[in-house]
């Protein structure tokens, strides 16, 4: 019961890692909250369900059109939402209530033009078990964990390798030092928004075919947020942890007290670390910087 | 029809309460709270347990509404104030209390969980909001020009300064909050004697979203435009009905393009007034909309 508690809680930590790293690394770059990240993976996931059921696209691909295309609207999302307040050097509070606009935008779009139905993704994958040494597992959680973990380590091989990674650490840390050594910070930033677009994708597939696809379902990005908070706001190993953390800690509360509980006990986490410990486990930052 | 337009009055000035409110917790510190709605739900649940479950009067059972409301505010607002967390754990903070709130009444036995409170009494007429919104805006316009008041700007332009100039900056937040969580309550707790039904799904982000909106897009620092901004919020939607779903597509479009074209509000600082109706007139006697046109 313990280890079967603890892996089911690794396989929802491991989709919340993955929000909670793409959260993050924008909140890393820009120092916003960007609220409208729930809506990409919504969309993400229903861009992935129309090419897998409407365009018999095999599953592997309809997964890369949902990442590229997740991408793809994380950018514009940026370039035609944030980019002007970027260039005013606008304060954190004005990009985060566009990022609300962009995230109400998004979300009735979504309502007014395909509607309210839930869809369901084809039972295949979520029909499966596998089971080892006593401990059972849906096929589809096993991907999660697998495919959250190879997602995650490749993110981190990019930053740590990659000339535009290098640029997207060192714009982290100072943007305008980093201006100043001839880092096109624009495109640094659009960059950043792919990936966090990409992982958007990933994550709106898993939360698809693990749940249902329909428009509110960006609202499991709080979730993602909570799980930012534990790792430290900004800090994406921080993400990676905190989001584990979350979810195993979530299973256990329903598994060993209610599921109607599991809820207030996440919020109410949030609210207690900020008060605790409101660097998070890896965070910098605390108070507001002048 | 004239019900429906006093109807929709009522919920205009309603939401006027909860927005003035708000406009004076975050138009004048800048802290940007996205849980409002639990305070307007914890207003509307006690008053309307009150009158519901005990028979207790609708006066004090409002009263009873906005102390727990700006009780709550002082219980929320102590800890996270006191710490001074950045504006973005602040707002995700709220975030998380609001859905703590909202959760929490689903599940308790006494709000009698998703099912919510049907028939509770009928009390809120058009006269008494009436009233309650003229003193609210009294009040907060009095609280804006008061010693509080400026001390509450000089903290929103630049907190650090603020406090070398000697202003206790968790004092300042603290008094804007309390009073915003006070009618949010208040706005609560007339909404639920006037709807007389009320359940948690009202009070979700949504809720929230809509009366920070407001807020921004009214202008902050400004006590009538927010306002006017909640009157719009409210009654263009119920006028447009028939294009219920883009109404809100509408509305997310609206908040991005005051962001990105003007970041300072519809009415920015200003407060619209008898003068800048008459300076407005002479400047633009083409823009013969009033204290708008600007």
């Amino acid at each position: 019961m313990f280890i079967q508690t603890l892996v089911t809680g690794l396989a929802i930590g491991g989709i919340y890692a993955l929000m909670a790293v793409g959260y993050s690394l924008v909140f890393s770059i820009l120092n916003f909250s960007n609220f409208a990240y729930g809506s990409i993976i919504m969309l993400g996931a229903y861009i992935g369900y129309y090419v897998l059921m409407h365009m018999g696209v095999p599953l592997a691909l309809s997964v890369l059109i949902s990442i590229v295309g997740a991408a793809l609207l994380c950018f514009a999302n940026e370039r035609l939402a944030y980019s002007t307040l970027r260039k005013r050097n606008a304060s954190s509070l004005y990009f985060m209530i566009s990022a609300m606009g962009t995230s109400i935008f998004l979300e009735n779009l979504v309502y007014a033009t395909i509607g309210s139905r839930f869809y369901a993704f084809p039972e295949v994958l979520t029909q499966q078990n596998v089971s080892f040494g006593g401990v059972s597992l849906g096929l589809l959680d096993v991907f999660a964990i697998v495919f959250s973990a190879v997602a995650i380590y490749g993110l981190h091989y990019f930053l740590q390798n990659s000339k535009t990674g290098i640029a997207i650490r060192a714009a982290s840390y100072d943007m305008q030092v980093c201006q100043l050594n001839g880092v096109n910070v624009n495109k640094v930033i659009g960059w950043v928004f792919l990936l966090a677009g990409a992982l958007a994708g990933i994550s709106g597939m898993f939360l698809g075919m693990k749940y249902m696809v329909y428009p509110t379902m960006g609202w499991i990005t709080n979730k993602a947020y909570i799980a930012a908070v534990i790792g430290g706001l900004g800090s994406l190993p921080g993400a990676v942890v905190g989001g584990l953390i979350l979810g195993v800690l979530e299973t256990f509360v329903s598994a060993y007290v209610s599921s109607v509980v599991r809820d207030v006990f996440s919020f109410s986490l949030l609210v207690i670390l900020l008060l605790v410990l409101p660097t998070g486990l890896f965070g910098k930052f605390l108070e507001e910087k002048v | 029809m004239l019900e429906y337009v006093s109807g929709i009055i009522t919920f205009s000035l309603i939401y006027v309460i909860a927005t003035v409110g708000l406009a004076v917790f975050t138009g004048f510190t800048g802290l940007f709270s996205l849980g409002h709605a639990a305070f307007f739900a914890i207003g509307a649940y006690t008053a309307g347990i009150l009158t519901y479950f005990y028979d207790v009067n609708f006066w004090a059972a409002l009263a009873a509404g906005v102390a727990v409301s700006s009780l709550v505010g002082v219980l929320i607002g102590y800890p996270t104030l006191r710490a001074k967390l950045r504006s973005d754990y602040f707002a995700i903070a709220t975030l998380g209390f609001g859905e703590a709130v909202r959760v929490l009444l689903e599940n308790l036995d006494i709000t009698q969980g998703a099912r919510g409170l049907p028939g509770i009494a009928s009390e809120t007429t058009l006269p008494i909001v009436i009233v309650f919104t003229v003193l609210v805006l009294w009040v907060a316009r009095n609280f804006v020009h008061s010693r509080y008041g400026r001390a509450a700007i000089a903290v929103r332009e630049d907190f650090v300064a603020a406090e070398m100039m000697g202003i206790n900056l968790f004092q300042v937040r603290m008094r804007s909050l309390v009073f915003s969580a006070g009618c949010a309550g208040l706005a609560g707790g007339l909404f639920a004697h006037y709807v007389s039904f009320i359940q948690p799904g009202m009070f979700t982000a949504a809720l929230s979203t809509q009366l920070t909106a407001s807020v921004v897009a009214g202008g902050m620092g400004s006590i009538t435009g927010p306002t006017v901004a909640a009157v719009l919020f409210v009654a263009v939607p119920e006028a447009l009905r028939m294009a219920s779903m883009w109404r809100l597509v509408a509305y997310g479009f609206l908040l991005v393009a005051i962001m990105v074209f003007r970041p300072q509000g519809l009415f920015g600082f200003r407060e619209i007034s008898w003068q800048s109706c008459v300076r407005c007139f002479r400047k633009k006697p083409a823009a013969a909309g009033g204290g708008a046109g600007q």
